[in-house]
């Protein structure tokens, strides 16, 4: 769970209408707080995510409900499912269409390795093509075990040093 | 309603090449190569095959003459009877058959299949192009002398293929392919195991 970010410090008192915190608190608060998914469904984890989307697992208490199918509007891809090597080519060029920031949850063990699929058709894990952040095992994975990828993506994201990324960009 | 005998014995008086095929529940006969369309169209013309439910590829294996057969599927949606219609390609290297895709359209997708899978051509066929593996692929995976594991090739894309540096590679078998024994009444033996003919990360590929 997100929680209150003790780096921002604010007394009405003193300060009035300022806030003061660092840059890099202020940047990774805001991109962990809405990190839209790029859902890249490909198999039967698919509809694992589907569920962690919907009312019961509920992925917008964490601010990642939005899911875009529109990679210029995504922040995250959720590869989950199997990927082949037909689709490799073009899992990584929605990947490259994905405006910076961008990570990538590998999700279920067909994206993570290749799963069971040990053949002529199956890439041997996603990480092969795209960065990947986190790891998701299972097969599926449970909900909440995307859930917790989430959160552990979030902090990642929260130790990145934004500012100065950005700044050398 | 039980599949009716006399579709066989009709087909028998008006093709000589036409001979009966073991089977072990609906009819089934064997044609020459030559026959197959002649055949498929009375079948469908004059005894109401109106539905061709699969085409099937077969593989016998690497020296097996012949070594290609396709099998057609047929149904009779009027009187629910079913034929199996077995042909094997002439030419073994380059085997071939002449496509059904103008009798039932839905033989076009299975015919594809059969190319992509087994390197069947299919003479006459609409548009002949891989179904399922992509366009320039340059194997068949279903043939019998294809590793399961696959063999080396780039990706379908040039350009995310010079991006990622990586193709497609030979899965690691980890111990498989996990196969169960063929006639063992012993549960316990017919256990799926793995064929020791497997490479890892501690065993490589023989010959890398
Ligand atoms: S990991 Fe399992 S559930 Fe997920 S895509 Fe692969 S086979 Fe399907």
């Amino acid at each position: 769970m997100v929680s209150a970010n003790a780096e921002l410090a604010y007394n009405s008192k003193i300060e009035g209408d300022v806030v003061v915190s660092r840059a890099d608190a202020v940047i990774n608060w805001i991109r962990t707080s809405s990190m839209w998914p790029m859902p890249m469904g490909l198999a039967c984890c698919a509809i694992e995510l589907m569920a962690v989307g919907a009312s019961r697992f509920d992925l917008a208490r964490f601010g990642a409900e939005v899911m875009r199918f529109s990679p210029r509007q995504a922040d995250v891809m959720i590869v989950s499912g199997t990927v082949t090597y037909k689709m490799a080519s073009a899992v990584r060029r929605i990947y490259d269409q994905m405006c910076e920031p961008k990570w990538v949850i590998a999700m279920g063990a067909c994206a993570s390795t290749g799963g069971m699929y040990r053949s002529y058709a199956v890439l041997q894990g996603v990480d092969r093509i795209l960065p990947v952040d986190v790891y998701v095992s299972g097969c599926p994975p449970r909900p909440e075990a995307l859930l917790d990828a989430l959160i552990k993506l979030q902090e990642k994201v929260k130790r990145e040093p934004s500012a100065s990324k950005l700044l050398t960009a | 309603m039980p599949p009716s005998p006399d579709a066989v014995a009709a087909l028998k008086v008006g093709w000589a090449g036409v001979t009966d095929r073991a089977s072990l529940d609906h009819p089934a006969v064997d044609v020459p190569a030559a026959d197959l369309l002649g055949v498929l169209g009375s079948l469908k013309s004059l005894q109401g095959f109106d539905m061709l439910t699969d085409v099937a590829g077969v593989d016998w294996g690497v020296g097996a003459r012949p070594r290609f057969t396709v099998v057609y599927h047929l149904f009779s949606t009027t009187t629910h009877a079913y034929l199996r219609v077995a042909s094997s390609c002439p030419d073994d290297a380059a085997p071939q058959l002449p496509s059904a895709a103008a009798l039932w359209p839905g033989a076009d997708w299975h015919e594809r299949e059969a190319f992509d899978m087994f390197g069947i051509r299919f003479a006459g066929h609409p548009d002949l192009r891989r179904i399922i593996m992509w366009d320039g692929y340059p194997y068949h995976p279903l043939r019998k002398d294809f590793p399961l594991a696959g063999i080396e090739t780039p990706l379908p894309d040039a350009e995310i293929t010079a991006e990622v540096k990586v193709g497609l590679i030979a899965a690691p078998m980890a111990g498989g392919p996990f196969v169960a024994a063929a006639g063992q009444m012993n549960m316990g033996d017919a256990e799926p195991r793995a064929k020791d003919e497997s490479w890892n990360e501690r065993r490589p590929k023989p010959g890398t």
